[in-house]
């Protein structure tokens, strides 16, 4: 089926992109190993500065004439009917992520060095860190859906890694682990849903789980296996609300901010999280066949956009706030995805990296002027410490909140957009009130830190500081990157157009039917809409918290049981607890206990018993002495033998 | 060549045996040299494997007891190549952990594993069923002894438990071997041979019963639940060479007893046992994840994670397609090379601590790094994370198991996920945290003897995460005539290509 396609041209580049970032991070460890620390901040961001720039040559290359750039580099598993080859493929979907990953996170590996200055596991840091770089790239790079899911397991590895990564206190270490197993549980529906689809090819004669055959396949799928591509489409879904936190697998997610702010930044707001986003829109050939899995996925991104922003108003902990934030902002891309606006979730993608990433450094900067406080409450009028992280922190506010020329406004409203011309409006809907809320308590959390009168503890007042220049450089820079990141998706007829869509068209399927096209004035009217409510909304946080803390208080108390729920996040974790970890250990408890000790072995154990009463003698004679009783048995054997043999 | 294999340290523990008791570093050392005989020549029998056949290799066939129909015949082939570089692999790992933790007897104790390796080994290559009979019995003495003299303080109900579940397995397997024997006599000669009695006409009634009389025997060893009771205790009480051969090795003979006779003798029967079986072995996956979890012992804990992972061998073995026999196989290597280097890790704790209560840890990775780091690596392959050999086997075995029963092959792939509970739990609680225990705060890191004991181990895992070809490549092949056999009797012709399903 491959002819189908413009020809892929090898290139032996690829495979250095991830192994850069792999080699460092060995590097690394060997570095943890010996004690030399300070090498790893050289080793660490140049291994991934050296994958970013191998990645614009083959980005470059692939962009003169080729479809895509493919690079085999040995057969991994070969049983039949499945063989797997270990090879890397970047067309430009990928391209789009390769750049950021290795972009955004050498900038984030720079402030690293600051961040992590004078933490003495920095090595070990920084080989995680490097490690998390290879695997992301093994997935976003992989030729095949198992090849990406050496990268999406790797991806989750190094999040317990890091998460945990102050491991002596064990709520880091609790935090890792659920992020782990609720990781886990979305995995094993990928497979499952892996296995369904491979099976289903190889009945079809196409025994290979690489994207180009599958999706060359899809169609083919939907006529002569009606059904099966819906449930794929689904178990894959579930994989994806594992790793891009999604309602039901979400609560990892707020824990994770339990790591180090940089990771938070790269892996938990920028790079991994969006791996399910990515995972489905590499396969949006198949997924454009299933009307049903598109619906559900545009639900469940719709109510997790809702939900999840509902929660981040209330929130108090800077990093919670950014943390519901990156949930209800990947339900956005999960929404666009549902109604079939693959390139609008890639561009939001893109934006988010910029914006998310540098709103969590932004809270970095903040925590490492605060020793670790992040409560929004204790802190009010940090401007004027921290000029830079200030205005860096308001440009990333703008952007998410979708004030126009910010990046997040152009993809937020291409979504909606989108949403609108599906004629999904009930989406459109939730998915404005989740836009509403979001400029809200991002500029709740603007106007409580930075703004306003301070109200940091004397103690901590003393040592506010800005942070050094390792660490407000990529500040500036993701700052710019926010502003200007949008211009390459603006609306259709403006200037250029969107470019973006226009640039990813040949990596992404379209709906059937070709796209909704709205007219001029219709855009321009939603836009319009959209940009109103953000405004106000704006305005809405700054006279609530601009200055005085008044009228919230007072609004608290009012509504004390509805803040109390979303204070405690709906109680979802707790629901959890009672229903599935509690049930389970108690079963746990009851196959140890009882039905093993008690119930095989007590029957065993009295089996011997009603055997010794039987006959002390003979009791003795099976038990004490099992040796002579098959000694026995072999000199009866060997008299035999010697009779016949004789 | 495969007579010098097994012989060669049935040899070296004589040999061993001959030498002085005092000082014991000659024996020490005197057993470990000889156990890199065995090692070397099967990695001779690998480079002279012939990867393009499935059927046996280096057949050696010599008459034993012409009256009775004995013969002394060995043969190699995918099924059994693997498990003997495992089995000549362990051993001399196993014989340079034992330097830190075995101090009394040392002498018998290096002669007990070098005989255990050759019965071991007699066993995976004998073509005869009288000869792989005699050696399925004979392994049970230096176990015994192993458990018996160094094992815990309970070892002597271990012991009597561990040889009493074997011992009803193997006599009826007895039993049915001789019935097998004459019932083919009836339309021939009285014969042993294994590859002759694979067309013994038999009724589909016999063919269940001696099936089941197999089978039990098989899933005694494996061991399958409900019949697993004897492992925690078992492995409890052994001394640390003991439990590694014993996980590494000896449960992987009642898999491969499957591969080799139970399946390929009665086919009909096998086949029609398919549901039964995979409902133990995915009852076994849960089951053992779910009781692993809350044990308070860490080698309990292992032992329970041996009968979870030998439910995913058993899952392959029951699935009848080439994914996921081969991969089943690959899995009996990986869960040897795993679960060893989880026993022997455990082993160096206790050996410094004197305990392998969880609860008495915590916050090991600040006092013991790279004893923490060497942890999580094996803990990452024993949850099969892709990159090393466990995720090759299991993925293997699942995508198998799912062909032919989907719901247990799903049900299974969620098993994987109990798998990182209990797994990730123990590491937690072992080693995050703050050093509670006084008695921790000083524990030494491994010693470089302890590190070139964990280095093969670490080296195999990630070889066959990353590269399991060569190692899938001579499995395959044999495979396909096992297949092609099962598929001749039971009138299938779907098994062998591979997309075979019941269907």
């Amino acid at each position: 089926m491959q002819t189908a396609e413009l020809a892929d041209a090898g290139s032996a580049l690829l495979r250095w992109i991830p192994l850069l970032p792999l080699l460092g991070s060995a590097a690394c460890m060997v570095c943890a190993a010996v004690g030399w620390r300070a090498a790893t901040r050289v080793i660490a961001p140049l291994a991934v500065l050296a994958a970013f720039f191998v990645s614009i040559a083959a980005v470059a290359a692939m962009l003169s004439g080729e479809a895509a750039l493919i690079d085999r580099v040995y057969t991994w598993i070969e049983a039949t009917p499945l063989s797997i080859e270990a090879a890397f493929r970047l067309d430009r979907l990928a391209s789009v992520l390769t750049l950021i990953i290795t972009g955004v996170g050498f900038l984030i590996h720079v402030y690293s060095v600051g961040y992590m200055h004078d933490d003495e596991d920095e090595a070990r840091y920084f080989a995680y860190l490097n490690l998390f770089t290879a695997s992301m790239l093994v997935l976003v790079l992989g030729d095949s859906l198992p090849i990406l899911f050496i990268g999406w397991e790797g991806v989750g590895l190094c999040s317990y890694l890091l998460i945990g990564f102050w491991y002596k206190d064990l709520a880091n270490a609790d935090a890792g682990q659920k992020a782990f197993i609720a990781n886990r549980i979305g995995d094993a529906a990928f497979l499952i849903g892996m296995f369904l689809l491979f099976w289903t090819l190889v009945d079809l004669g196409q025994p290979s789980l690489r994207f180009t055959d599958i999706n060359a396949m899809a169609a083919a799928l939907q006529s002569q296996a009606p059904g099966i591509v819906t449930i794929v489409c689904l178990l894959l879904l579930v994989g994806a609300t594992g790793k891009s936190a999604q309602i039901p697998l979400y609560v990892w997610l707020p824990d994770a901010m339990a790591g180090p702010t940089p990771v938070s930044a790269l892996i938990h707001a920028a790079t991994m999280v969006t791996a399910g986003v990515y995972m489905m829109c590499r396969l949006s050939p198949l997924y454009v066949q299933s009307e049903i899995a598109l619906n559900v996925v545009a639900i469940i991104g719709a109510a997790t956009a809702l939900l999840a922003a509902t929660i981040a108003v209330v929130q108090r902990d800077l990093k919670k706030i950014l943390a519901y934030s990156t949930v209800s902002q990947l339900g956005y891309m999960v929404l666009a995805v549902g109604v079939g606006a693959f390139s609008a979730a890639i561009f939001h993608l893109m934006t988010h990296a910029f914006f998310k990433a540098l709103l969590f450094l932004c809270a970095g900067s903040v925590m490492h002027a605060m020793h670790g406080e992040l409560d929004v409450y204790k802190m009010g009028g940090l401007r004027k410490q921290m000029p830079i992280t200030a205005l860096t922190f308001l440009v990333g506010a703008l952007a998410i909140a979708g004030v126009p020329i910010f990046a997040g406004f152009f993809s937020k409203d291409l979504i909606l957009e989108s949403a609108f011309a599906g004629g999904h409006y009930v989406i459109w809907i939730v998915g404005l009130c989740a836009a509403a809320l979001t400029a809200f308590y991002v500029f709740r959390a603007y106007f409580l830190a930075f703004e306003g009168e301070s109200r940091v503890e004397p103690h901590r007042a003393a040592h506010l500081h800005e942070s050094p220049s390792t660490m407000t450089l990529p500040l500036v820079l993701l700052a710019v990157l926010s502003l200007v990141g949008g211009w390459v998706g603006l609306p259709h007829g403006v200037l250029w157009g969107n470019q973006i869509d226009h640039y990813l068209q040949p990596s992404l399927a379209a709906l059937h039917g070709g796209e909704h096209h709205l007219a001029g004035g219709t855009v321009l009217l939603l836009t319009l809409l959209a940009t109103a409510i953000a405004l106000s909304s704006i305005v809405l946080a700054y006279s609530m918290y601009g200055r005085s803390l008044g009228s919230a208080d007072r609004l608290q108390q009012k509504f004390a049981g509805l803040h109390e729920t979303l204070w405690n996040k709906y109680y979802v974790d707790e629901f959890y607890a009672a229903v599935v970890l509690k049930p389970y250990m108690e079963l746990s408890r009851l196959c140890w206990q009882v039905l093993d000790a008690k119930g095989i072995d007590g029957a065993v154990n009295g089996l011997a018993r009603v055997v010794g009463g039987v006959g002390d003698g003979l009791r003795r004679l099976q038990t004490g002495n099992v040796q002579s009783y098959a000694l026995v048995m072999l000199v009866g054997a060997a008299c035999l033998m010697w009779v016949l043999f004789r | 060549m495969l007579s010098l294999i097994i012989f060669a340290p049935l040899v070296a523990a004589i040999f061993v045996a001959a030498l002085p008791s005092e000082p014991v570093a000659v024996a020490r050392r005197a057993a470990f040299v000889f156990s890199l005989l065995p090692l070397l020549l099967s990695l001779l029998l690998v480079a002279g494997f012939d990867s393009s056949v499935g059927t046996l290799q280096f057949v050696e066939y010599a008459e034993w007891i012409p009256s009775l129909g004995v013969a002394y015949s060995n043969g190699v082939d995918g099924f059994s190549l693997w498990l003997v570089v495992l089995t000549t692999f362990l051993t001399p790992i196993v014989l340079l952990a034992s330097w830190g933790d075995v101090h009394r007897n040392v002498k018998s104790y290096m002669c007990l594993i070098l005989a255990l390796e050759g019965c071991m080994l007699g066993c995976l290559l004998a073509l005869d069923l009288f000869l792989f009979f005699l050696w399925w019995e004979l392994l049970l003495f230096p176990m015994f002894f192993l458990i018996g003299i160094w094992g815990g303080p309970n070892r002597r109900y271990a012991t009597i438990k561990f040889v009493l579940f074997t011992m009803v397995g193997s006599a009826l397997m007895m039993v049915a071997i001789l019935y097998l024997a004459f019932s083919h006599a009836e339309g021939g000669e009285l014969t042993f041979d294994l590859l002759r009695l694979y067309d013994t006409p038999l009724s589909a009634t016999e063919q269940s019963w001696l099936f089941a009389a197999f089978a039990l025997a098989f899933l005694i060893k494996v061991p399958v639940i409900p019949l697993h009771t004897w492992l925690p205790d078992a492995h409890t009480e052994a001394p640390t060479g003991g439990s590694v051969i014993l996980a590494g090795v000896l449960l992987k003979l009642g898999a491969y007893g499957f591969l080799r006779l139970a399946v390929p003798l009665f086919p009909q029967a096998a086949y029609e046992a398919l549901t039964f079986m995979a409902v133990l072995a995915v009852g076994g996956i849960v089951y053992g994840a779910m009781v692993a979890l809350l044990q308070p012992d860490m080698k309990r804990l292992v032992a329970y994670s041996s009968v979870s992972h030998l439910g995913f061998v058993m899952l392959g073995l029951f699935a009848f397609n080439n994914t996921g026999i081969s991969g089943s196989v690959l899995q009996m290597v990986n869960h040897g090379l795993s679960t060893g280097a989880l026993f022997l890790l455990v082993g160096f704790i206790y050996e410094r601590r004197h305990t392998r209560m969880i609860a008495e840890y915590g916050g090991l990775w600040s006092v013991m790094p790279i004893f923490a780091a060497l942890f999580l690596v094996v803990t990452l392959s024993s949850i099969g994370l892709p990159g090393t050999n466990g995720f090759v086997g299991e993925f293997l075995i699942l995508i198998g198991a799912f062909r032919t029963r989907p719901w247990a092959g799903a049900v299974a792939t969620l098993g994987v996920v109990l798998g990182a509970v209990y797994m990730l739990r123990l590491y937690k609680r072992v080693f995050f945290g703050e050093v509670t225990n006084e008695a921790n705060r000083n524990l030494i890191d491994l010693s470089p003897r302890e590190i070139a004991v964990m280095l093969p181990l670490i080296v195999m895992i990630f070889w066959i995460g990353l590269y399991p070809k060569p190692f899938l490549a001579r499995i395959e092949p044999t495979t396909k005539v096992y297949l092609e056999r099962v598929e001749q009797k039971i009138g299938s012709t779907r098994l062998a290509a591979g997309t075979g399903s019941e269907e």
